[in-house]
């Protein structure tokens, strides 16, 4: 069977029709736990000797059909889903890291991932290095013997810088390190991470998967390219997977799965005392969301490019980070990166005092004043004061963000009327400078 | 597990148990640009109800070291000089695909030693076309995304191998990249191909042979037609199992697969 193509996965990968009913549609498995066939059968089946559904936080058939269908758009070798991008992020670096463990990450992130690094792993031992994503003797720099892995997105939240994965890949293999991505905010359809050398991906699903602002939820995907024995041979950082693991039958993962390790140990180790796994009707919307993403994808992208071209002619607009426009400093890896689009998640930035960018999101009709971003309505939020708001001065100035800065999420709307919504805002703003 | 053979580490994977020579032993071959974890959910099976197991990686094949072998019937005198290694006499043999020919190889080349033999998709002779041996010359990674597509049936395989979560097709395509990786003296994917392509002794290895024998094929195999057992079968004299999956049997169907190996296990010589 040929390999199929993006639109025709989106709808079939890892679902068939239900064997038991004919239901065409993947059922909802709203069931904690699943009935063994005999003692035998439980045996096995808690032995690895035979696959098949325990407990729905280890895994359930509605959740598997979400993770292989983004494992299949992804390329990669199979996924885990999550309660959440956050908890997708945890369970990525909780796999392979520990207390004395280090981590090389861009500083341009989304809030609650500058966080959970600097703050919250700190406190168990877990520590981060941030560096500029575009500097890559720093990234390079950073690298210390304790070091498990190199992050960073896709496209920087909020300033958009592109990620060169290519090139940050390259670094991250030369030192036996993998390299994990945050790819929610440009999708498998925009970009497939590992095809330009990422090792791990995760999506925040609640984004553009979904796609309806209905769920939160998260998916780790594994390329299964990484060859954590090669590399453990040569440092020693990944002990997790290429020795045995008391907690598991002393299993050695990458004897056990050549390519499948890291997820192995993920939801026998991670999923499993973690628990922060996806409920099966979370991972049912976010299917539904999955079966229309290429045709979003490119009303969004399409969308926000119409967008960014309005507000970069705005005499109230000093600066549209944008890479889908010339002046993006990052515009010719995006030609290269990102064919298809830059996403529809960007920043700009508002001439005027704090009053006056307070006045343009509150005169805003058609965009919603909410923290999220990548659903089919389009969004705006003031991220200084909000999803960033615990970052210093220094840390918002190294991830591009000002006081006047404003994030947008361009949904599905026809882009004329969010450009006159836009209009209507920025002429307010603009009045209350000459009012004042 | 690893041995020592002829200088060079020879792997084996023992089912998550240490490996016990005493017991009945079930040595599992692998095929083409594969290892050993292609079989781990049998060979954990078997080897947690009363068999010891030898998942082998073949020679410059994972965690085999040295040059792949230059053909099957080098590769059937390895697995017996394995089991020389390890302490073994008699062994049942199950292969998949190329490893289906090493395991018939051997046991025409030893058939007192030959306890079982189960030839997992399988054909015979396993002829590969002229377009393929060229595109794996001389556009490898191509060759693997054909060979790749080819070997699976379905995009909803239940419940997936090794276990809910896992997309074959992703993980058939990244052992084969792996493998391929792996061996940098020689391009791995033409060699295995050209090897099953040019074994001939397949019939002769059946008329040796004296243990019984099971095929256990997928219906919906692109790689290795079931049409095409027909004299392997007359010859060997085989039971046959027709399972509804493709070439990548033991991913697609891994407990249909355990069933109709367990069965054809069980069946005592003639």
């Amino acid at each position: 069977m040929a390999d199929l193509r993006f639109d025709t996965l989106a709808l079939h990968a890892g679902a068939a029709p239900d064997p038991a009913t004919g239901a065409r549609v993947t059922p909802i498995h709203l069931s904690t736990s699943f009935v063994f066939e005999s003692a035998d059968h439980a045996a096995a089946l808690f032995n690895m000797e035979r696959a098949g559904h325990v407990y729905s936080r280890l895994s359930n058939p509605t959740t598997a059909v979400f993770e292989e269908r983004v494992a299949a758009l992804e390329g990669g070798i199979g996924a885990i889903a999550t309660a959440s991008g956050q908890a997708a992020l945890h369970l990525a670096i909780a796999t392979l890291a520990g207390a004395g463990s280090h981590i090389v990450s861009s500083g341009a992130l989304y809030g609650g991932s500058h966080n959970l690094l600097h703050y919250t792993l700190a406190r168990f031992g877990i520590e981060t290095t941030f560096v500029k994503p575009g500097d890559i003797d720093a990234w390079r720099a950073a690298i210390r013997p304790n070091t498990k892995l190199l992050f960073g997105e896709t496209l920087g939240n909020p300033g958009l810088d592109v990620l060169d994965i290519p090139t940050i890949a390259a670094v991250a293999h030369d030192a036996g390190l993998p390299l994990l991505v945050d790819a929610t905010l440009t999708t498998p359809y925009l970009m497939r991470p590992f095809d330009h050398g990422a090792d791990l991906v995760y999506h925040s699903a609640t984004k553009f998967l979904s796609g309806h602002g209905t769920v939160v939820g998260g998916v780790l995907v594994d390329s299964g390219a990484f060859d954590w024995d090669a590399a453990h041979a040569r440092h020693g950082l990944f002990p997790e997977l290429c020795e045995p693991y008391a907690g598991f039958h002393d299993m050695v993962f990458t004897e056990e799965s050549t390519v499948g390790a890291f997820l192995l140990r993920a939801r026998r180790e991670g999923l499993r005392d973690f628990g922060a796994c996806m409920s099966p009707h979370t991972a049912w919307l976010i299917l539904q969301g999955i079966e229309t993403l290429g045709l979003r994808m490119q009303r969004h992208v399409l969308n926000a490019q119409k967008v960014a071209e309005f507000l970069a002619g705005q005499a109230m607009v000093l600066r549209v980070g944008y890479p889908g426009l010339p002046a993006h400093r990052d515009h010719a890896l995006a030609l290269r990166l990102l064919p298809r689009g830059c996403g529809s998640v960007f920043s700009f930035d508002l001439k005027g005092t704090r009053a006056q960018g307070r006045a343009f999101i509150e005169a805003l009709k058609i965009f919603s004043h909410l923290a999220n971003v990548g659903d089919c309505r389009s969004l705006v939020i003031h991220p200084a004061s909000t999803t960033h708001s615990r970052m210093d001065d220094a840390a918002l100035l190294r991830a591009g963000i000002g006081q006047g800065t404003i994030r947008l999420s361009i949904g599905l709307e026809d882009a004329d009327d969010l450009i006159d919504d836009l209009k209507r805002a920025l002429k307010v703003a603009a009045k209350l400078d000459n009012a004042a | 597990m690893k041995l020592q053979l002829d200088g060079q580490t020879a792997y084996a994977y023992t089912g998550g148990k240490p490996f016990d020579p005493a017991l009945p032993c079930v040595v599992f071959i692998h095929g083409a640009l594969n290892d050993h974890s292609v079989w781990t959910l049998l060979a954990r099976s078997l080897a947690h109800h009363g068999h010891a197991v030898l998942a082998v990686d073949l020679p410059g094949h994972g965690r085999s070291s040295g040059l792949p072998l230059a053909d099957v019937e080098a590769m059937a005198a390895w697995i017996w000089a394995l089991l020389d290694a390890a302490g073994v006499d008699r062994a049942a043999l199950v292969g998949h695909s190329m490893g289906s020919l090493i395991a018939l190889e051997a046991a025409g080349q030893q058939p007192v030693r030959a306890m079982n033999l189960v030839m997992v998709a399988t054909a015979y002779p396993m002829k590969v076309s002229d377009a393929l041996l060229t595109t794996a010359r001389e556009q490898p990674l191509a060759a693997i995304d054909l060979v790749n597509g080819f070997s699976h049936s379905t995009w909803a395989a239940k419940p997936s191998f090794p276990g809910p979560g896992a997309w074959l097709q992703g993980g058939g395509r990244a052992l084969m990249r792996r493998m391929q990786a792996r061996q940098t003296a020689v391009n791995l994917f033409a060699h295995d191909f050209g090897v099953c392509d040019a074994y001939a002794g397949g019939m002769a290895a059946a008329a040796r042979v004296t243990c019984p024998a099971s095929l256990i094929l997928g219906t919906r195999d692109q790689m290795t037609s079931p049409k095409q057992t027909a004299g392997l079968i007359g010859a060997l004299q085989a039971q046959q199992v027709l399972l509804p999956a493709g070439h990548a049997l033991m991913q697609e169907a891994p407990d249909e697969t355990l069933a109709a190996l367990r069965q054809a296990l069980a069946v005592q010589l003639r």
